[in-house]
């Protein structure tokens, strides 16, 4: 089946749903999405999302841009960064006008708390002061996320949205450097659907499953960024994936900042707080990027807790807070505390490691979210990507907490504003071949091959390598290793024999793309890693342990190569505006 | 410790109608239903098809039938259910099933969408800043808010099983949740649509909803609380 849309976004979380509200009435336009839009990984966000609003104390869009700049690691694109910051009160004001429901203030105001890394200065007058945290990141109790989600997707029902909901992307088409659309499997029949479109959007969210732990979905596997990568598309800055703090021992369950935004402590076993030591002014609202790495150190220097498996990890310590701020703040996760762990969070700690988290990599765009063809800054027509699939870059080497939910609003509304202006002009192109060929040849491949493989242990392999050989702590070694295993794991996916030969719900067969598309993302992340020889934000090599501006200053652009050579990388400059570099310090 | 999963099977390409099926193997006690379905799928047969995404109870993809109650199956571990015998596990009730324990959900989100699920407000608002909301006011839509439009309330509700028309309590969650909205002003266009008998007199207060609510939220008393403000309308 052939569909005709001037517009296609593809994924139905906070970027993709925000870019349909954007798209006027007089433009076709379709969201396609894997799952129902409401069971988008944007749901999941808890604690909150920043603006400068000053709604409980002072405070400034440049204070908000600073602390991106420094979270960032001094990666990020100051341009980028400056629109993002400027824009946020706008742009979360416009939620609460939508109908998102907020915590409130006792002047009935959007309520706002601490947050990892937001700060400002001490003294007001003095920009160079003391950096002390802020109360910047607006919220509703600790679901922000599922009540934004809710919220936008509501405003699509308002604005008769047309979704294709379990649709499966099997292609990104681009010919000639023009995007003329995507095809996608309808889950529930296997039939191919094209989508001819003027435009397309990629929305497509983040890849935390190539990890072992992650706080990701399962349907978190990179799909968009796969197929940009497939389709001969660079990725920028892949080597920067974000591990939080703190996710639940063993499972990953996010347990969101907002519980040390509210006072709570990490503490290793002779219950010492362990951030007096690595961040002695915010302790534990440090970034994330260095809270991993203090919580790591402390359980390689023999001072986290031994668990029953064997494993070890840091105890969150909520108990000093009450029950009334428990239950009121951040009742979600000391939820998951209880039902996943048997912890009561008011009266014991709950045992926490680090998990894989965010994509501060992705499918490089500029600051209107029109995808780039290659590190000099040309784009490809027709192709825009936002959300976490996407690097503008905001969030550099290491995102900060919050600022997730507001690159989705502030990049998605940017986005469907720059696709109205081409829509202005723009028109279709015609296949130069058939449009469904890669589609039909993949699932027949996949679908015939025999072999002794399973696509689960396949995955599980991956899963654990990456966690070890290219987590929180890297060195050459380690990642030349893991290069190697992609690189047989690639081979044995060859003989992977996909069980379920329907043509009805087949997430067999899905999980299986899944995992090359995992594969991919696994090797752009590994390759950009071994390639970066300095330590910056989330990326850290042991074995060059210094941030090295005078020659790392720059975005890493990853291409795949044809089979059995090596990929390929180039560099962008970083874009600076007014913040100069410094010692990263907190 | 050695469990049985008997699972209800569907494949509408082979099977004329659904049967069970049974699946033993080794778990823990702290395993989640939803990792015995993975471990299923993973090891022993692929062919099994469900949905599943965050695995902690906020998506709302996995609402399942597990020994006979509705339930999220990645927030019911086993140490929670009877292991002693075989766990059924079935798709909800009351929905087509595409395969297995997918359902097609059409018929639910379409009655979510007809109590017209978002804000109305014709006034303009404040510029650059926010409608204001006390936290009082705010905190009595939070409840309602949580939903995760899992679908184990509706599916759950005997008037639902003896009425296919009946809207069922996730769209009357929703509906409360704008109308109690002090931002909101198409109240009574909402309750106009609820008030009929394939809407809210359909409710017998039964108390199924809360019981299977994955969130824990007390919808029957939402609904309540609807029932008093029409009751107030007709004085």
């Amino acid at each position: 089946m052939i569909h005709k849309f001037d517009v296609v976004i593809v994924g139905a979380g906070g970027a993709g749903l925000r870019a349909a509200v954007e798209i006027p009435k007089e433009y076709s336009c379709a969201v396609i999405s894997k799952v129902f839009p409401t069971r988008s990984h944007t749901g999941t966000a808890q604690g909150g999302v920043c603006a400068a609003l000053s709604n409980e104390e002072d405070d400034s869009w440049l204070n908000h841009a600073f602390d991106t700049v420094k979270g960032s690691d001094y990666l990020g694109d100051q341009d980028a960064i400056e629109i993002m910051c400027q824009d946020a009160p706008r742009a979360i004001i416009e939620l609460e006008h939508m109908g998102m429901p907020f915590s409130r203030t006792p002047e009935g105001k959007i309520a706002q708390r601490k947050f990892g890394g937001h700060t400002k200065p001490e003294n007001p007058n003095d920009p160079n002061s003391k950096r002390i945290p802020v109360k910047r990141a607006c919220y509703s109790a600790d679901r922000t996320g599922h009540v934004m989600l809710q919220t936008l997707y509501e405003t699509c029902i308002k604005n008769q949205v047309n979704f294709f909901s379990e649709y499966f992307l099997t292609d990104l088409i681009i010919e000639d450097n023009t995007c003329k659309g995507v095809t996608a499997l309808d889950i529930a029949t296997s039939d191919i659907h094209v989508f001819h479109a003027k435009c397309v959007m990629f929305a497509t969210g983040g890849y935390g499953r190539v990890y072992r732990i992650t706080s990701n979905a399962h349907v978190g596997t990179g799909d968009g960024c796969a197929l940009a990568y497939q389709a001969g598309l660079p990725l920028e800055d892949m080597e920067f994936y974000q591990f939080h703090p703190t996710g639940l021992w063993r499972l990953g369950i996010l347990v969101s900042e907002a519980a040390r935004g509210e006072g709570g402590i990490l503490r290793n076993n002779k219950n010492e707080p362990i951030m007096e030591v690595y961040a002695p002014i915010v302790k534990d609202l440090a970034p994330r990027d260095m809270v991993s790495r203090a919580i790591i150190s402390e359980i390689r220097a023999g001072r986290g807790i031994l668990g029953s498996d064997g494993t070890y990890y840091i105890n969150l310590d909520l108990t000093h807070l009450g029950k009334e701020v428990i239950d009121e703040k951040i009742p979600e996760i000391t939820g998951f505390a209880r039902t996943y762990l048997g912890v009561e969070p008011t009266k014991e700690s709950v045992p926490i490691q680090p998990t894989a988290h965010y994509a501060m990599g992705g499918i490089p765009t500029n600051y209107d979210t029109e995808v780039l063809a290659d590190h000099k800054g040309n784009t490809v027509k027709g192709f825009y990507a936002a959300g976490e699939c996407a690097c503008v870059s905001v969030h550099g080497a290491n995102r900060l907490g919050t600022n997730s939910l507001l690159d989705l609003v502030v990049f998605g509304r940017r986005g469907g504003k720059k696709i109205a202006e081409f829509l202005k002009t723009a028109d279709y192109t015609d296949f130069d071949s058939d449009p469904k060929e890669r589609a039909n040849s993949t699932l027949a491949r996949l679908l015939n091959q025999a072999g002794n493989e399973k696509t689960s242990a396949i995955r599980r392999e991956l899963q654990e390598n990456m966690m070890e050989k290219c987590g929180i702590f890297r060195n050459e070694a380690d990642l030349k290793q893991m290069k190697s295993i992609i690189k047989q794991l690639k081979q044995k996916y060859n003989n992977i024999t996909v069980q379920d030969k329907g043509k009805v719900f087949n997430t067999d067969l899905l999980e299986t793309i899944e995992l090359a598309n995992l594969l991919d993302i696994a090797e752009a992340i590994n390759d950009s890693a071994l390639n970066r020889t300095e330590s910056r934000g989330a990326h850290d090599r042991e074995d060059f342990p210094a941030r090295d501006d005078k020659n790392w200053m720059k975005h890493t652009f990853i291409r795949k190569s044809s089979d059995g050579e090596e990929t390929k990388i180039a560099y962008k400059k970083v874009v600076k505006t007014r913040f100069e570099p410094m010692e990263r310090k907190y | 410790m050695e469990v049985i999963f008997r699972i209800l099977r569907y494949n509408p390409e082979k099977d004329s109608e659904p049967h069970y099926e049974d699946y033993k193997f080794d778990a823990h006690q702290n395993m989640t239903v939803l990792d015995c379905l993975h471990k299923i799928k993973w090891e022993h047969d692929g062919s099994l098809s469900f949905r599943r995404s965050c695995a902690h109870g906020i998506c709302g993809s996995d609402g399942m039938r597990i020994n006979g109650k509705n339930h999220l199956a990645c927030q019911t571990l086993l140490k929670d259910i009877n292991t002693k015998k075989p766990i059924t596990i079935e798709p909800l009730p009351s929905l087509p099933i595409i395969k297995d324990l997918v359902l097609d959900m059409s018929d639910f989100y379409e009655k979510n969408a007809v109590v017209k699920p978002y804000l109305i407000n014709n006034t303009p608002a404040p510029l650059d800043r926010e409608r204001l909301q006390s936290n009082d006011d705010a905190e009595k839509l939070f409840e309602a808010a949580k939903c995760i439009l899992c679908a184990c309330c509706t599916t759950s509700c005997p008037s639902t099983w003896t009425n296919e028309n009946y809207i069922g309590p996730a769209a009357l969650l929703k509906a409360y949740r704008f109308i109690a909205d002090t931002r909101d002003e198409a109240a009574d266009e909402r309750l106009d649509i609820i008030d009929t008998p394939n809407g809210i007199w359909r409710c017998h207060t039964i108390f199924n909803c809360i019981e299977s609510c994955p969130k824990e939220i007390n919808i029957t008393w939402h609904i309540s609380e609807l029932k008093q403000e029409l009751s107030k309308r007709e004085i």
